[in-house]
């Protein structure tokens, strides 16, 4: 029943999922949080290339603890995602088709999303320690002086991720609650 | 007077921020397989095995990425000298723990500057002088997704019982699949402001499946732990029966004036340790 996806996306792949579904995402993840987000968008604003290729990118809203000696990362689960709507519709106007977090994003947010065809994804927050176990490899490709807040690329394997909100704007925050106390009634 | 070195606490600082953040409590996990046994939505069962297979897993990986910020609670007996600066051996502790045990340093020096301290000092450190000739450390790493969805609110004594209610079932509706459900919720209510919060915070290291002392407090947790148990957000917000974990309540007497009611949020990772020195 799940549908197994490669990063980056394709605007055909991206456009076809629908919230709800389950997917097992494997591929190439950029990492970023809220202090990348506001240098990347500076980069933006100047006119400067952004570090890695945006076209198709899926980025994942993670700060990983530290990995031990022969670990490829950390406990790797996702942050609150609200904290990036402010940057987000800049990068998914440049191409990113995918994001993946948790929890409610802005109507800015949505908007772009159906603009540009591109799909929000929710990771089990609180998770970390399972959802590492995903991550076969790690790269820092800029911002080391951010810590855990760096921007690494990520080899995945099979991440367990939900399509929470799709390119049409469908919210599953809204249609699993609708669904569940329908239910119960 | 007993005389107790500082590095004896750096120690017991160190060795409870690792347990914290890589074992959960016991009375969570039996928690949280409660929820799970009682939740009839496929979605939300799925996600609360996954939430079961995390902790199970049982290695040196951190439960949840966000080690947190270290909240250290410290019992001092009054009759317990200790040797040394008592803030400087915690954040030391601190220092170490997150260190030695990989955890992720998530402290900024400054509210605006934002720069990375760098070893996750300092630790929010809260003293309270008691009876005795032991020192009690409680270490509870503290996550932002759900600090961030945290509130007060300094209402009227006439808003009465139905003003707590609604605060609090408020402030969870706002939170929604935000703090990581399903979630603990921390209820402090009365003192004043500063310690209504504190009162929330110490909500949540009471262990899981107790109630608050007073029958009609543990009945208002019960009522209000089912009526957030109807609000359908589930874990993860994808909908389902298991939002919240427990309600945990903890009150004191406030003004002739005022009904403060804080309500601070916990996710499923619900850490804390205690150690007697």
């Amino acid at each position: 029943m799940a549908k197994y996806i490669t990063a980056p996306l394709t605007k055909e792949q991206a456009r076809s999922l629908r919230a709800g579904e389950s997917v097992y995402l494997s591929g190439s993840v950029y990492t970023a949080r809220d202090a990348a987000h506001k240098r990347l968008c500076e980069l933006v604003e100047q006119g400067k290339p952004l570090p890695f290729p945006i076209e198709g990118a899926v980025i994942y809203y993670v700060g990983p603890s530290p990995a031990r000696p022969g670990q490829a990362i950390g406990s790797a689960g996702p942050t609150t995602s609200y904290r990036m709507d402010a940057y987000a519709p800049t990068l998914l106007r440049l191409g990113e088709l995918g994001m993946i977090g948790k929890g409610k994003r802005s109507p800015a947010v949505v908007e772009a999303m159906r603009e540009t065809g591109a799909v929000y994804f929710g990771a089990i927050g609180g998770a970390g320690a399972l959802l590492s176990q995903c991550v076969k490899s790690a790269q820092l490709i800029c911002y080391e002086d951010l810590g855990a807040e760096a921007v690494r690329r990520l080899e995945v394997e099979n991440l367990p991720l939900t399509v929470v909100i799709d390119s049409q704007g469908n919210n599953l925050y809204e249609t699993g609650r609708a669904a569940y106390l329908e239910q119960r009634r | 007077m007993r005389e107790l070195d500082a590095g004896v606490i750096t120690q017991a600082v160190q060795r409870l921020c690792i347990q914290a953040n890589t074992r959960l409590p016991q009375d969570v996990k039996d928690t949280i397989a409660a929820a799970r046994r009682a939740e009839d939505w496929s979605v939300a069962q799925d996600i609360l095995d996954k939430i079961i297979e995390n902790y199970s897993i049982g290695g040196d990986t951190p439960i949840c990425q966000d080690t947190g910020m270290a909240c250290v609670f410290l019992e001092i007996g009054q009759d317990v000298h200790i040797n040394g600066p008592l803030t400087e051996a915690v954040n030391e502790g601190v220092r170490r723990g997150y260190t030695e045990g990989y955890l992720r340093k998530s402290v900024v020096r400054d509210p605006l500057d934002r720069v990375n301290t760098g070893d996750n000092t300092p630790a929010m450190v809260y003293t309270e002088l008691v009876p005795g000739e032991q020192v009690k450390i409680t270490v509870a790493p503290k996550g932002f997704g759900s600090e961030n969805m945290s509130r007060i609110a300094m209402l009227k004594p006439s808003d009465g019982l139905d003003g707590v209610k609604q605060f609090i079932l408020e402030t969870v509706e706002l939170a929604g699949p935000n703090p990581c459900p399903p979630i603990v919720v921390g209820v402090g209510i009365g003192g004043t402001f500063d310690k209504c919060a504190l009162l929330a915070k110490r909500a949540l290291l009471r262990e899981m499946g107790t109630h608050n002392g007073s029958p009609f407090y543990a009945r208002l947790e019960q009522e209000l732990l089912e009526k957030i148990n109807a609000l359908g957000i589930g874990p993860q917000g994808f909908g389902g029966r298991t939002t919240a974990l427990a309600v945990q309540i903890e009150t004191m007497p406030t003004h002739i004036a005022g009904l403060p009611c804080a309500v601070n949020i916990n996710c499923h990772v619900a850490r804390h340790v205690s150690e007697v020195l």
